[in-house]
């Protein structure tokens, strides 16, 4: 493997991993929020203990997630020199924001985690709010930083020399908020669906009140989350055509600048030929998604050389993948909120707690896809047409058996994680049958 | 303005230093402790906050933000160290986090106990032979001269590696000041004293073997100190202060003592910042890296030190609640 796309794989690897924790330490406190409140008003102990056993399982997610996010401030530099070098002052605001809000998350979640005895139970709840709230700033915090990469602002470009630097121009870059409300989303929904999912499966193996009223709080955040993603992710798309329309036109493996541009879905990318084999074609539909209008001109590929197409077949796959789970999940929504309404009776029925199963992992192959989407969709740049990733690259050789190392190191923690959590979850089940 | 942000990192990796180094010494002082003092230890530490790394993650972003180059070379330079203790704090952080909320009580325990007793140290020691590596000057930008010279001398060499050792031993005399003033256990008292009085023994010891391996590689680190009136200060006070130290600890005064541990911490490492100051990083071919070559412009200058002062203005006194519902409450949480 070149060096090259060592670092590259690398960094995926280590975002890919650092994700999955920190959208469940974004959302998680809300969902313990929403249990310990039902708890206050209600007085039903089902609720507390529901937050007491998320908390547990909190606390493990929060450490690693802490954890691979301190390896990853370091990778940034150990990989890409170059590109902090120039990058750092500019688009560091967001992270040096985002310190704050780490360190009053982990305040928080101190409080939250060890203070049931010793706060007053209404402040016990507000630590547990805090907690959200800053789990979800720092997320936003740093996607702008990437926003940045995708949209880069605030200076000026000289001679391969940034001046006149404005972090703050930088930080409010015009791609910031479209994917901070879509990321936001996101993990509401990926870590809604997969909590839903999990205590579906514990309840159809043992009819406990606990797991209904875990599916039920999961699965309303969710629901909300997977109906609103579409929009969000719409808006997405027409910010990218703008932006950056190389990358809208890779998700679609739009290879000719057309009016009436039709949607692709599914298909073979083949880029030396540039066409799409065996897709099903819907006119107009992709003029309308990036600009609104069913006749507007969307550019190709071929507008662009051919040095600077992003790796056309990942970004494509990764977005049809994204879109689709995106749509199956919008689905789900539907019916819970159809279910709430009227047809409360098959809530308890085997096919719709598996569907809820087979939802589980879905949300977060979506995250991960969209991610692909977003940041292969950039290459070749690193910082978009300002500066090649290529060009980025650590000199030290060997990056190869670094990327060996750190995703070892990952598998591993992932098994021992998943088998930590299961454990703790068989525990908690059986306390709860001896106690009930 | 660039001037405040160094301070306010330098003030960082003190507390990075100070608490956690506690943290990681607690890991070390388990190891060197046999069976029931390793659990009490294990005990005493629990309560150091994991989270204590968010210390480390100011310095880098307040690097990459305010001193861009100084992060990107020591991280192109000194990769394989930053590297090994990476590696360290995935190992040891999770491990600490898996012992405390393994509900399995003995088996699995031992297993995350070994993880993470071994890896504070091995973590523990790369910090320092970063540092040493950052002190010394053998850092080259020259990629010419191939791949031991660039990526390997300028931290394998006895100084790094003696200074790796004196971390750890550092480190693990914090851990014995706080596991002192933090037991009950009269025994024990006695026990962890002893302990950490031949720390900080062989501390002493190995900070002369420090000066030495730094003089046989060359770098003037004894000279340099003597010709600074601060790191003078700094040396004659936190020597003053040893007898009261010994005092303290003898009498067990827990918060004297942490006070004082604290303040030669404190000493040594503004006695290291007054001899580098202006330098950063002290480069091969002398053309060191000072504030004013690596700062970025005083606009991300200030808007840096308004975000730092903002957070410190809502961290300290969150934190400060913090401690004191922990500290100051009664009750006691299984
Ligand atoms: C649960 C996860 C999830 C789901 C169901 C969707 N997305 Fe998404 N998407 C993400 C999770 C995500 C993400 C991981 O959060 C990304 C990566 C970067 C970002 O800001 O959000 C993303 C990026 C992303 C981008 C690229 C933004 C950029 O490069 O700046 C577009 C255009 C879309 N999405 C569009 C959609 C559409 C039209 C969806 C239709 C259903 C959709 N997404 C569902
Ligand atoms: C956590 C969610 C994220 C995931 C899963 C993710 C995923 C990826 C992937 C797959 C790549 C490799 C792209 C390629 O080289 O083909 C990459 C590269 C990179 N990402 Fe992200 N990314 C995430 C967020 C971020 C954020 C928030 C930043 C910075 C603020 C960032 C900075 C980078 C950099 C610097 C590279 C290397 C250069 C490049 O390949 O363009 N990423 N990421
Ligand atoms: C879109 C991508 C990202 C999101 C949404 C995100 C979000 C979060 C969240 C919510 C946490 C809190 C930990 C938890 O609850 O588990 C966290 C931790 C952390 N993240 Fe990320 N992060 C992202 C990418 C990055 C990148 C690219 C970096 C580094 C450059 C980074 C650095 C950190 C650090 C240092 C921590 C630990 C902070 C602490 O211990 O207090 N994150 N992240």
């Amino acid at each position: 493997m070149d060096e090259f796309l060592a670092a590259r794989m690398q960094m995926a690897v280590s975002l890919g991993f650092h994700i999955v924790f920190a959208c469940i330490g974004m959302v998680m406190p809300w969902f313990m929020f929403v249990a310990e409140w039902k708890w206050l008003r209600t007085k039903n102990p089902v609720y507390l203990d529901l937050a007491k056993a998320w908390a547990k399982g909190v606390a493990i997610f929060f450490a690693v997630g802490a954890v691979s996010g301190t390896v990853l401030s370091f990778e940034l530099g150990m990989l890409w020199p170059t590109f902090m070098q120039h990058a750092g002052p500019i688009f560091g605001m967001p992270f040096s924001w985002e310190g704050t809000a780490f360190f009053v998350e982990a305040i928080a979640l101190g409080l939250f985690l060890y203070g049931w005895k010793r706060l007053n139970k209404w402040v016990h709840l507000y630590t547990g709010m805090v907690v959200g709230i800053s789990g979800v700033l720092s997320g936003i915090f740093v996607v702008s930083a990437n926003a940045w990469m995708n949209a880069p602002s605030g200076f000026d470009w000289i001679d391969g020399q940034a001046f006149n630097i404005d972090p703050v121009k930088a930080m409010f870059n015009k791609a910031w908020f479209s994917q901070a409300h879509h990321m936001t989303i996101a993990a509401f929904s990926a870590t809604g669906f997969a909590v839903a999912g999990v205590h579906a499966v514990l309840y159809m193996k043992n009819k406990l009140e606990i797991h209904a009223k875990a599916i039920t709080i999961a699965l309303a955040f969710a629901s909300v989350a997977a109906v609103l993603q579409p929009i969000s992710g719409d808006l997405a798309a027409k910010n990218v055509a703008k932006l950056q329309p190389a990358k809208l036109a890779a998700f679609e493996s739009h290879f000719k600048t057309e009016e009436r541009a039709s949607l692709i879905i599914g298909g073979i990318p083949d880029v030396e030929n540039r066409e799409v084999k065996y897709a099903i074609k819907l006119p107009g539909f992709l003029s309308f998604l990036a600009h609104g209008d069913f006749n507007a001109e969307v550019k190709g590929l071929e507008e662009f050389p051919e040095e600077e197409w992003p790796p056309v077949p990942i970004t494509h796959y990764s977005f049809q993948l994204m879109v689709g789970i995106g749509m199956f999940l919008m689905l789900i929504a539907a019916l819970f909120f159809a279910g709430t309404y009227k047809w409360k009776h098959w809530f308890e029925k085997k096919w719709w707690l598996r569907l809820l199963a087979i939802a589980t992992p879905l949300g977060f192959i979506a995250v991960e896809a969209g991610w692909v989407v977003t940041e292969v969709g950039r290459q070749p740049w690193i910082i978009y047409g300002i500066m090649k990733t290529k060009d980025s690259l650590t000199p030290m050789p060997g990056i190869q058996y670094t990327f060996y190392t750190i995703t070892a190191v990952y598998v591993i923690l992932t098994f021992v994680v998943t088998w930590l959590l299961s454990r703790q979850i068989q525990l908690l089940q059986s306390k709860y049958l001896k106690n009930g | 303005m660039a001037e405040a942000n160094l301070i306010i990192l330098v003030i960082c990796l003190m507390l990075y230093v100070l608490l956690g180094g506690a943290d990681f010494g607690g890991g070390i002082l388990e190891l060197l402790s046999r069976g029931k003092a390793s659990k009490i230890v294990s005990r005493a530490i629990a309560p150091v906050w994991e989270a204590n790394h968010v210390w480390l993650i100011l310095v880098v972003v307040i690097l990459f933000v305010g001193f861009p180059s100084v992060y990107s070379t020591v991280l192109t330079a000194l990769h394989i160290p930053v590297l090994l203790v990476l590696l360290g704090i995935i190992a040891r952080g999770s491990a600490f986090t898996f012992r405390h909320y393994d509900i399995d009580e003995e088996r699995p325990k031992a297993i995350y106990s070994a993880i993470f007793r071994y890896s504070s140290v091995f973590t523990t020691f790369f910090l320092g032979v970063t540092v040493g590596g950052l002190i010394l000057g053998e850092i080259t930008m020259d990629y010419q001269l191939g791949f031991y010279q660039v990526y390997i001398h300028p931290w394998l060499n006895w100084f790094s590696v003696s200074m790796g050792l004196f971390m750890v031993l550092l480190f693990a005399f914090l851990a014995g000041i706080f596991t002192v003033s933090e037991i009950e256990d009269k025994d024990y008292i006695i026990y962890f004293t002893r302990m950490t009085k031949r720390l900080l023994i062989s501390l002493v010891v190995m900070g002369a073997i420090v000066f030495a391996t730094a003089k046989v590689a060359g770098h003037p680190l004894l000279k340099d100190f003597i010709n600074s009136p601060i790191s003078v200060a700094c040396i004659v006070i936190a020597t003053l202060a040893l007898p009261a130290f010994w005092y303290f600890l003898n009498k067990n005064k827990g918060n004297w003592l942490r006070l004082t541990a604290g303040l030669q911490t404190t000493l040594i490492v503004t006695g290291w910042f007054a001899i580098q100051f202006p330098v950063l990083v002290k480069t091969k071919s002398g053309h060191d890296i000072t504030i004013q070559a690596a700062k970025a412009p005083e606009q991300v200058q200030l808007f840096l030190l308004i975000a730092l002062i903002v957070g410190v203005l809502i961290i300290f006194p969150a934190m400060g609640y913090l401690y004191k519902t922990f500290k100051f409450s009664e009750e006691p949480e299984s």
